[in-house]
């Protein structure tokens, strides 16, 4: 198979992700620093290289609201947005799960307002995490391509739709080697598309979205739970074939020099791959570190998770959002209820960092690293929560 | 134009058994624009009312595909049906003509939903979008609108001992739809049947976004006897309050003239939710209602007149 080899950004690889999916309906509205993936794909649609139809929404909650429309009468859908604009989207996020539309969003992970910022954390998708989507995080421009193409088909095989993030500016504008399948592989890959519903069959004419009131609408969320239990399924299956086909294999979640590791840093998107170096760095000085890199979200594999960390000593979980609780970030909050129920219990702490696209420098993940050590030796967790490079 | 006997021949797509109340001149409206539709109809419902009363699950009123996204949303929900639609058609892959038709109250429609509506009307795309007009929040219980009529009581703008009901006279819509420049838009009540259903016939023969803005009287929120929607809905247009009339490729045509135009107060002295206007010191919100319909129908008259 021959693949491509270029040198693109993340919104681009994004876009040309969607282009080789050829969605039938893409709804959009700009926004920093997603606005390129809308632009890129308006001048495919201008060009011919795409079948389809291009709606420039007047809003956000227009573009999804279309897309769901779009869905709902059997069309393969995908959108592009940012921070401000997921926000706008979150009335019908619910909906679109909750009518179970395999619609994929490529997102880019933007603080949310207020005050207004541009640049990255993970607030945005964070307060989305509830709403049924699934939530695949991406590392580089090639894990931006690459998911995008398995979430298509995952949110196809369980009806669940899908957002596709990767961390503002970091990877959204830089500059990466990126392999490129061929637009064939791809298409095949993903396969034909399948539909929940098809308003457009007038023959077989159905309601969609009806008042669901005591009597049914906890059994219609307990499918759409199950079908969220399904996507752990899907999301190994379609990642192995993945691997099988193009050769780099996905799951819920990379272990990075994980083995004999004491203490590991987890953490999502970007910083995922300034920790990698950290890693190499301190096992060449004889430490026992490793990364966890979460990849999905949303399911979260919550027994897997427990079985690859439980043998740890000591965790460091770097939140790129707070979920001002008072008590520390959502991923933190996920990981150590992952862990309750094992008998080893490592000790585990929250790192706050990196909000509003405040860099994060690989000698503050080394510093993490080494609190971690001391936790592991003293067997003491000092500060349950942390935060990384802010003037207090 | 099919007659009102050959219509009310033909099976109704908008079946009976939902749950609007009695007297409801909304479900008359949805009844009779899906009897003209016909079955090669998509239609899209906005929260509110009517989306309530017919989608009931497991039940449902729609014998034609309907989809509910949201309150604020049915125009662009319906922009990606008929997008969707348009693709499969430049490919082939679906031959046969369909309509697509997005409903909203006024609350739907002219607040929550005009950004929507405003939208999908300007991106031109094809499809009709109905306003079923009882001005005011009925699902939620009676709450002002910005179509509701100056002086009358809802349960956000109260008759109080100070405050004489709403203070503002209502937003026009129509108008405002028609500064988009669409091919056809109108207004409509459902006493008139014929003027009506020919509308709605005439919005899905054409090409490109229309627009009807319907008033549909309510019972419960008007304050009347049930049995007097039709009436009241005849007095809105004898009145000149409510004038059925469309816009053409932007000319205003008039497609009701009453011989003698009713004073305004006949049509507000039936309706409980004016009762306050009826006293003596509040008689000059009803001078000034009054005026204001005189202010618009002449403006109507000229703009008729005028062909533009
Ligand atoms: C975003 C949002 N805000 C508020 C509501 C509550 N709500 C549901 S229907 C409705 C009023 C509907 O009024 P209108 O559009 O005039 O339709 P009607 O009920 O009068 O037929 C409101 C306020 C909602 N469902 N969604
Ligand atoms: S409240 Fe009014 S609009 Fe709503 S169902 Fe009853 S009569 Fe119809
Ligand atoms: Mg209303």
């Amino acid at each position: 198979m021959k693949k491509i080899v270029v040198a693109k950004t993340g919104n681009e690889a994004m876009a040309e992700a969607m282009r080789q999916i050829n969605p039938d309906v893409v709804a959009a509205y700009p926004i920093t620093p997603a606005t390129e993936v809308v632009q890129i794909f308006s001048g495919f649609v201008a060009d011919g290289r795409v079948d389809t139809e291009f709606v420039p929404a007047e809003s956000e909650h227009s573009a999804l609201s279309a897309c769901v429309g779009a869905a709902a009468a059997g069309g393969r859908v995908m959108t592009s947005t940012a921070s401000q604009g997921l926000a706008l989207m979150h009335e019908v996020l619910f909906i679109a799960a909750g009518l179970r539309l395999p619609i994929v969003i490529c997102e880019v992970n933007r603080a949310l307002a207020g005050p207004i910022n541009i640049h990255c954390d993970h607030s945005d998708t964070m307060a989305s995490r509830d709403s049924g989507w699934l939530q695949i995080y991406s590392e580089n421009s090639q894990e931006a391509y690459d998911n995008t193409i398995q979430a298509m088909k995952i949110a196809e095989k369980v009806f669940l739709p899908a957002i596709v993030s990767v961390d503002a500016f970091i990877i959204s504008h830089s500059m990466e080697r990126l392999e490129i399948l061929p637009d064939d592989e791809v298409r095949s890959f993903i396969g034909e598309h399948r539909k929940p519903y098809d308003l457009l069959d007038i023959a077989h004419p159905i309601t969609l979205g009806g008042l669901d009131l005591q009597d049914y609408f906890f059994e219609h969320k307990r499918q759409e739970i199950e079908a969220m239990k399904e996507a752990k399924t899907a999301v190994i299956e379609v990642g192995k074939e993945f691997g099988e086909k193009f050769g780099t294999s996905y799951g819920f979640f990379e272990e990075y020099r994980m083995d004999g590791a004491d203490i590991a840093i987890i953490a999502l998107g970007s910083t995922a791959g300034t920790s990698k170096v950290v890693v190499d760095t301190l096992r060449a000085k004889g430490m026992k570190v490793g990364l966890f890199k979460i990849r999905v979200f949303r399911p979260f594999a919550f027994e897997e998770i427990k079985k690859s960390l439980e043998h740890i000593k000591a965790i460091g979980v770097l939140d790129r959002a707070d979920g001002m609780s008072s008590i520390g970030g959502p991923v933190f909050h996920e990981i150590r209820s992952s862990l309750y129920e094992s008998e080893k219990r490592p000790f585990i702490t929250n790192y706050i960092y990196g909000l509003g696209g405040r860099d994060i420098f690989p000698k503050d993940i080394e510093t993490v690293y080494r609190e971690l050590n001391e936790i592991a030796e003293k067997d003491e967790v000092k500060n349950l929560i942390n935060y990384i490079g802010v003037r207090e | 134009m099919p007659s009102l006997k050959q219509l009310s021949s033909e099976k109704d797509l908008f079946a009976s058994g939902h749950r609007a109340c009695a007297g409801c001149a909304a479900s008359i409206i949805l009844r009779q624009v899906a009897l003209v539709a016909g079955k090669n109809t998509v239609f899209v419902g906005a929260t509110g009312c009517m989306e309530v009363v017919s989608t009931i699950f497991p039940y449902t009123a729609w014998k034609v595909p309907f989809l509910h996204n949201a309150f604020e949303n049915s125009a662009a929900t319906a922009s990606g049906i008929e997008s969707i639609y348009r693709s499969l058609k430049k490919r082939g892959k679906i031959t046969k003509k369909i309509n697509v038709i997005a409903f909203g109250g006024d609350g739907g429609t002219y607040d929550i939903g005009f950004q929507s509506l405003s939208g999908a009307m300007e991106r031109r795309h094809n499809m009709l979008y109905l306003c079923y007009n009882n001005e005011a929040y009925m699902n939620t219980g009676i709450q002002r609108s910005s179509a509701t009529p100056y002086g009358a009581h809802t349960t956000t703008s109260p008759a109080g001992t100070v405050i004489p009901g709403k203070q503002q006279f209502p937003k026009d819509l129509t108008e405002a739809i028609a500064a988009h420049d669409i091919p056809y838009l109108a207004q409509a009540a459902p006493h008139n049947w014929a003027d009506f259903t020919k509308k709605v016939e005439k919005a899905l023969s054409i090409e490109g976004p229309t627009f009807i803005n319907v008033l549909s009287a309510c019972p419960l929120g008007w304050v009347y006897p049930t049995h007097l929607s039709i009436k009241i809905s005849k007095l809105a247009a004898e009145t000149c309050f409510w004038p059925l009339y469309e816009v053409e490729n932007g000319i205003h045509k008039i497609n009701f003239r009453p011989k003698e135009k009713k004073p305004l107060l006949e049509w507000i002295k039936l309706q409980g939710r004016f009762r306050h206007l009826l006293s003596e010191h509040n008689k000059h919100i009803i001078e000034e209602a009054q005026k204001e319909v005189d202010r618009k129908w002449d403006r109507l008259l000229k703009m008729a007149e005028a062909k533009i």
